[in-house]
Formats: structure tokens, sequence, C-alpha cells
């Protein structure tokens, strides 16, 4: 699969290098090993030597692995150094992840559900993770970096080339582990410029769910997933667990926020506690926007 | 148990001692016969024996475990079971191949058939305690097998039970932890009892340099068995505590640190991927020089690597957590670390090789089998220094490269080396001879299943498969579609050889003292041996591997 940043083709040279000197090691081992299996069966070589060993040779097998072992590491290394000092002026995205989505948070504030990046420009990533450990990987660009709850950590690159290629989640995270795919749109750079020089669409209705990656868990069609579905709650009674006790709650406004902001607070019967709490990814206006769809979603 | 059903017939006299010549599965001292004799045993061979059942159902369980796994993986999309189920799988996979076969699983099994025999001991030196080993061992696959019926349902975090989210995820996590807690007693117990044999009841004249490496193999795993299980019997604990009482070591919402419990967990479980394998290493080193019948090349150079190994494979876990964000120098110190352990090695290899130049090789199964071992063994070895390399490593942690990288070498490596030990010395341990048409065939259907399984591992990994996938893009389904082919091919091979053996144990031909030919001690006793193992102690065994009088004995080209 070729590589489509800027340090994927040194992070191939180095892959090469080890995958060409394992090969002929390789052939080199088992081919010495079947040949003399052959070559010194019982019925052709019915006297064996008694060698107990041979200082010269041992001593270059010691000493040429070792020098290749280190040249490997040296490559390893310094492709590696390339891909975590970040360029100057790298523009900045903050990735949050959480069970089971991906949202990217532009310097302006927008939040969108792929990561669009301009072509032929450094971009560095802030990772983030709203509840257990998830890993950023996109194969096509050979870059991985955890993110992980509690702490920040980064990585950059620069995308040689326009086009969409696959993000996965490379840790383990749970049910829908297989399931946290996203994009990285690379566009030309005039279009990103214009982009983020214009206005932001918010995204309205199902795109907002879509985008605050709410029906990963809460299906709209009455299904039961992860957590409850949204489907004809609005004005209903909902039986939760607050504090240990069981009560019954109206599904109103009020209930929808906290049910956003501390959705521990509240836990609706039956569900497990795993909703991440969403305050630093959704704002009053699309609280407000949530409610407005849910009324209709009969 | 077939000269056991022979023996609990009631017709052995019970006796023992010097020129004694009766079988272990006779009825011991004290009357007790049958299971309960058994139960009650504090012979080494008897208890390896309950090991070896146990274990065997164990391992048997988990392949089937791995042959559902890739049933599902056969295409994309869910197809049999749901994204939950899947995650289960792999766990229990995982726990049950890792916590209650592998690690154990060698040392467990032939350690303790085999090791006071080639020391010419009568039993290791505190056998009682190596029953209470197996008995902790049984107490702690009771907890396992436990916790996937019992509480939450059954765990689904991976047999690494990595933090936060093993600290979140309503399943049985806490009892299936303490199990493995457990287990790590079993095993202190058993490297304890290892390290005092080969220290204390080596036979009179037989110094270090003039053990078996077997035994030395052995005795580097029991270092680390005893200094390295401590510490994820804390990590265990502490993870615990953090689930039931709520203190926060390891969840950021807590205030603790979820790369504490990385660095911790593998502090203890990357040494162990070396008490999974220098056992094996131990039985190759065995099996090479008998089936060539000349000298191994290099004894103290396999020794000392062996130990070498042990030592180094302390100071590279970080290689585990190169993209967790540790710092950047602590990552490239870790890669050059795990660069040199890759030396040691490599000498190993060679030296096995080398061992076969100018010999007088009779290709019997064991001899493929450690032909094998060294085969996948060199590209479990070989693409472990893809991983070592930071880019590289970078861009296949956590994908399916690492899966098969994994396979290769625990499965090629420790796997197979069982496979060929207890070819090796089954003739010694039950006193017949396997069918050995049913050998072979089991032998190519295995090692063809094997590659056909794991090698496209590799492949879809590089081309950026992640691993603990449920399901995938169709872009990966070829290689996945041939993976799931070889593992039936590998299971067909894994019953034919199962069922080979278990039949063989009951109806095989009966076996001579020393069917191979080979020259250290286990070979000098009966087969089976007695209770005590030698009729006569054995006094200065000399070099181990001293081929002379076998050949002067049994004739040029024999």
């Amino acid at each position: 699969m070729s590589g489509a940043s800027s340090y994927a083709a040194m992070v191939d040279q180095t892959f090469w290098f080890i995958l060409v000197a394992s090969v002929i090691m390789l052939l080199g081992v088992t081919g010495a090993m079947v040949w003399f299996i052959v070559r010194y069966r019982r019925s052709r070589n019915p006297a064996p030597a008694q060698i107990e060993g041979n200082v010269t040779l041992e001593a270059i097998w010691t000493v040429l692995p070792t020098v290749l072992v280190l040249v490997m590491f040296y490559y390893g290394w310094a492709g590696f150094k390339v891909m975590r000092d970040t360029p100057e002026g790298a523009f900045p995205v903050t990735v949050r992840a959480q069970m089971w989505s991906w949202s990217f948070i532009y310097p302006d504030g927008r939040v969108l559900p792929e990561l669009v990046v301009p072509q032929g420009k450094p971009v560095k990533l802030n990772l983030e993770s709203a509840d257990v450990i998830h890993s950023f990987f996109v194969p096509a660009f050979r870059l991985k970096e955890d993110c992980m709850p509690g702490r920040r950590n980064h990585a950059w690159f620069q995308a040689d080339r326009t086009g969409d290629y696959t993000i996965f989640c490379a840790e383990y995270c749970g049910d829908q582990h297989s399931a946290m795919l996203a994009n990285v749109k690379v566009i030309p750079r005039e279009e990103f410029d214009e982009m983020m020089g214009g206005e932001w669409d918010r995204p309205v209705g199902r795109d907002l769910l879509a985008v605050k990656g709410c029906v990963t868990c809460h299906s709209l069609d009455g299904s039961k997933l992860i957590g409850p579905s949204f489907k004809g709650i609005w004005g209903h009674q909902a039986t939760v667990i607050t504090d240990g006790q069981e009560r019954q709650v109206l599904v109103d406004e009020e209930y929808v926020r906290r049910s956003i902001v501390e959705p521990a607070a509240d836990l609706v019967k039956g569900y497990q506690n795993l909703m991440p709490a969403q305050g630093a990814l959704v704002d009053s206006t699309d609280i407000a926007n949530i409610v407005e769809f849910l009324k209709e979603l009969k | 148990m077939a000269a056991a059903s022979d023996a609990s017939a009631g017709t052995a006299t019970i006796h023992t001692g010097p020129g004694y010549t009766g079988s272990y599965f006779d009825p011991p001292l004290g009357g007790r016969t049958g299971l309960w004799s058994w139960l009650t045993t504090t012979d080494h061979k008897r208890i390896g024996l309950m090991y070896l059942y146990a274990m065997g159902t164990f391992f048997l369980v988990g392949v089937a475990l791995g042959i559902m796994m890739r049933l599902e993986l056969l295409n994309p999309g869910m197809q049999y079971v749901d994204h939950r189920t899947y995650n289960t799988f792999f766990t229990l996979h995982g726990v049950i191949m890792i916590f209650l076969f592998i690690v154990p699983g060698i040392p467990a099994i032939l350690g303790n058939i085999i090791l006071p025999l080639q020391l010419g001991a009568e039993d290791v030196s505190f056998p009682r305690l190596n029953l209470l080993s197996w008995y902790v061992y049984m107490a702690g696959a009771f907890m396992a097998v436990t916790s996937l019926f019992a509480g939450g349902g059954t765990p689904d975090t991976g047999w690494t039970f990595y933090a936060p989210y093993s600290l979140r995820t309503g399943t049985n996590v806490s009892l299936a932890v303490m199990a493995a807690f457990v287990l790590g007693f079993s095993s202190i117990l058993t490297g304890m009892n290892f390290i005092t044999t080969i220290h204390r009841l080596r036979a009179k004249g037989m110094g270090f340099f003039r053990m078996p490496l077997f035994c030395w193999g052995l005795y580097a795993t029991s270092w680390i068995q005893v200094i390295a299980t401590p510490v994820v019997g804390i990590t265990l604990v502490l993870l615990f505590m953090e689930r039931t009482v709520g203190i926060g070591f390891f969840d950021p919402a807590r205030g603790g640190d979820p790369i504490l419990y990385q660095h911790l967990f593998w502090i203890y479980s990357h040494p162990v991927v070396y008490v999974m394998i220098l056992p094996a290493m131990g039985i190759i080193s065995e099996i090479l020089p008998v089936f060539a019948r000349r000298t191994i090349f290099g004894y103290k150079a396999i020794a000392m690597s062996s130990m070498a190994i042990a030592g180094v494979g302390y100071l590279v876990w970080g290689h585990h957590m190169f993209t967790v964000g540790m710092s950047d120098t602590a990552r490239w110190v870790f890669s050059l670390l795990t660069f040199l352990v890759a030396i040691p090695t490599g000498i190993k290899i060679f030296n096995w090789v080398a061992t076969l130049y100018k010999g007088s090789i009779a290709a019997e199964v064991p001899l493929l089998y450690a032909a094998t071992f060294i085969f996948l063994f060199s590209i479990g070895g070989l693409t472990g220094l893809v991983n070592g390399a930071l880019s590289t490593n970078i861009h296949i942690h956590d994908t399916a490269f690492i899966v098969g990288h994994f396979h290769y070498t625990m499965f090629g490596g420790a796997g197979i080396g069982l496979f060929a030990g207890l070819h090796h010395w089954f003739p010694k341990i039950f006193g017949r001879m396997f069918n050995r048409k049913a050998a072979l065939a089991a032998w190519g259907l295995i090692f063809v299943g094997f590659n056909v399984l794991y090698f496209p591992m590799l492949v879809m990994g590089i081309m950026g498969m992640p691993r603990r996938y449920a399901d995938y893009l169709p872009e990966y389904h070829l290689p996945h579609m041939i993976s799931t082919f070889g593992s039936w091919i590998l299971a067909a091979g894994i019953v034919l050889m199962v069922v080979n053996l278990v039949r063989s144990a009951r109806h095989g031909e009966r076996a001579p003292d020393n069917p191979w030919g080979g020259t250290t001690l286990e070979w000098q006793t009966t087969s089976p041996p007695p209770q005590l193992n030698f009729a006569k102690v054995p006094e200065n065994p000399g070099d181990p591997y001293d081929f002379t009088r076998i050949i002067a004995e049994r004739g040029q080209g024999r």
C-alpha cells in the first residue's frame, strides 16, 4: 500500500531494508538446515563428526548480526525523529476520541466528523480521549499515536496527495472498537483556505447527531444499541438510576441537557455507565438544536 | 494413563528403592490406588502428567475459541456472533492460552517430568510443594473458568486488561484478574522448586556446565518466574482494588495514570515471553544432538545466551508502548535494548543449524518438529526486528502484524517446542511408541496449516488491518479468508496429533529404554521410569552430549 504522507517513504525504506535483510537470513538459515538434514542423513553419512564449536565462526555470527541490528536501529530511529519533530507553523487540529467515534476540533471552534486537511501543509494533531485509551491510526500516512485519557499526546503529518484515507482506532476500546472509523479528507490548499475563511455551516438535526457520534450508541428507530434509543422519548417518563435510587423523570430540556453534560447523573435503567461527558464538544446552541430534533422524533 | 490402568488391576507388587524395575504408573507405597493415588502423589512424573491432562484440555478449548474467531472473520460483516461476543472470544482465547497454557506449560509438564531425570535425581527438591503448585494452578484455572459464567458476564478486555477500559467495563474482570494472580503463585512455587533442585540435586560429578541444555533453559526460566511474577501479582491486585474499592491507581478520572498500568503490566509480561520460549529452546537443544548423533555446537554459548536473554529481557518492556506517548528518549532507548536482545537469540539459531552440520541425521518426528521450530521461530524473530525499529513499529503497532508475529514466536516457538518435546520424550513417559505415520501426517498438516493461518496476518497487518477487530473493511477480505482456511488445516493437524498421542499412550508398541539413542540421564533408566527414577543412582555422568558410546553400541548408520 503506497504511502501518502511526507515521511511515509522514509518508513517504507526502513521497512524494505529490514525485510530484505530478514528474507536473506531466513533463506540462509532454512536453506542450510534443510540441506544438512538431506545431505547428512544417516543412510548417507553413517559416521558423524563431533564438532564442539568454532571460535572464529561464532565470533562472526555474533558481530555481524550486532552490526546489522544497530544499522536497523539507526534507520528506525532516524525515521521516527522526523515523525516527532513537528514543523513550525503546522496547522493545529484537536482530535477527540470517545467510545466509539472521532471528532475533530478546529482552531475556530468548529467541530467536524471527518479530518479535513490541506494538501502539502503540515498538520499538528493534539490527541485527546474522553473515556478510555484509543489510538489514532492512518495506515496510508504511517501514523499512529494513542489518545490517552487525562493527557494530551501529539503527532503531525503532511499529506502529499488529495483524496480520502481511513482512520482506524488501533487500541481496543470495547464493543464497537472495530466500527470506530473515520476519514481524512485531503483537499487542495486553496479549497481548504476558502473553507476555513468561510462561515461554518453548523450541522443540525440528524447531521448534528451524526457529527457528535451520538448515533453510534443511540438509534433513531427504536432499536436497542449500546444506549437507549432516541425515538419517541421526548415528553415521556424515563426510569433512571440517580445515586443508586430508581426514579421516574420527565424527558424535557433540562433532562436532555443533563444527560449530555453529566451522563452518569441519571442513568437510564438497564444500561451501563459508559458515555463520557460531552461538555467540551457540545455547546448550548447544539443542545437547543438536539432538543428541537428530539421533539420531532416521534 | 495406560500403564496406570494396568497397575490398578491389582497385579503389581508394591515396592521401591534400588533394584526395583517397576514403573511410576504402579500404585505407590501407602496402599493408595487409582485416582486417589494420583491426587495425593508427590511423584514429579505423575504431577507432570496431571498438568499435561489439565493444560491439554485448556489448550483445546483455546484452539476452539481461535477457530470460532477465524470463522467470524471469514467474511466482512458480522456473520455468526455480535461484536461483544467476538470481543469475549479473543479475551478468553488470550487468557486461556497465555495464563493457563503457554506460560506454565513446558516447565510444568515436561520440566516436571524430565528435569529430575536429567539431573539424576529421585524427585524435585520439594515434592509436596510441587503438588501444592498443581492445586494452586487448578484453583486459578477454576476461578478463570468461573469468571466466564458468573458475575456481570464474560470478560471483554483482551488478555492485557488495559486500564481504564478494564476498570469501566461491567463484565466480570475482577475474578479473571484474581485468577491470573493465583496462577502466578503456581508459577513462582514451581520456579523456586526448580532453582533449588538444579542447585542441590544434580548427580554427583555433574557440574553446571555438564547439565543438559534443557535444564539450563528451565534454570533461566525459573529465575524469571520468581523475580518477575510478583510484579504482575501486585499490578493485578491494584487493578482489583480500583475496581472494587475505587482507589485511583490507573483511571485518570480518579487521579490515576493508565500508562503506569502498562509499565507495570509489561515489566512482567515482556520477560514472561522468555518464560514461554526458553524452555522450548532447551528442548530443541536436546533433540538436535540426539537425532544428529553428534555433540551440540557451542554448548556454552547456548547456555549463556539463555541467561543473557533472561537478563536483557527485563529491560525491553517499553517496546510494547511505543505509541502511548512516552518521552521520545525513552522510546529510542527501549528500541536499542530491544535490538540487543535479538543477538543471543540469533546465536542460538546459528548454533542449532551448525549442530546438524556433518551429523548422522535421522529425520524422525521430533527432529521434524525441531526443524519446524527453527523455521517458524526465525520468522517470529525476524518480524520482531520490524517491531523493534521505531519508525516501522509505529505503523504495525496494534495491527494484525503483531498478532502474526506473536503467534510465530509463541505458537511457532513455545507451542511447536512443546509438541517436539512431547514426541521426543513420549516413549520415556508412557513406555510406548507413538504411531509414526499418523505423527508424520499430523506434523505435515500443522506445518502447512500454521503458515497458511498466520502468514496472511503479517501481510494484512502491513496493509493496516488493526488487531482485535470483530469486523473489517472489504479491502482486507482476501488475507482474512486465506487465514481462516489455514485455521481449519491447522486444527485438523492438532486433532490428529492429539488422537494419535492419546491412542498410542494406551495401545502403542512397547518402547525400549532408549529408542532414539540419547545420551542424557533420562535415557539410562527404564521406560517408563520407576517411582524413584533410577535403579542405581547415577554418578559422574560426564559430557551430556558425548555420543561415542551410543555409536559404538549401535554401530554406524543405525
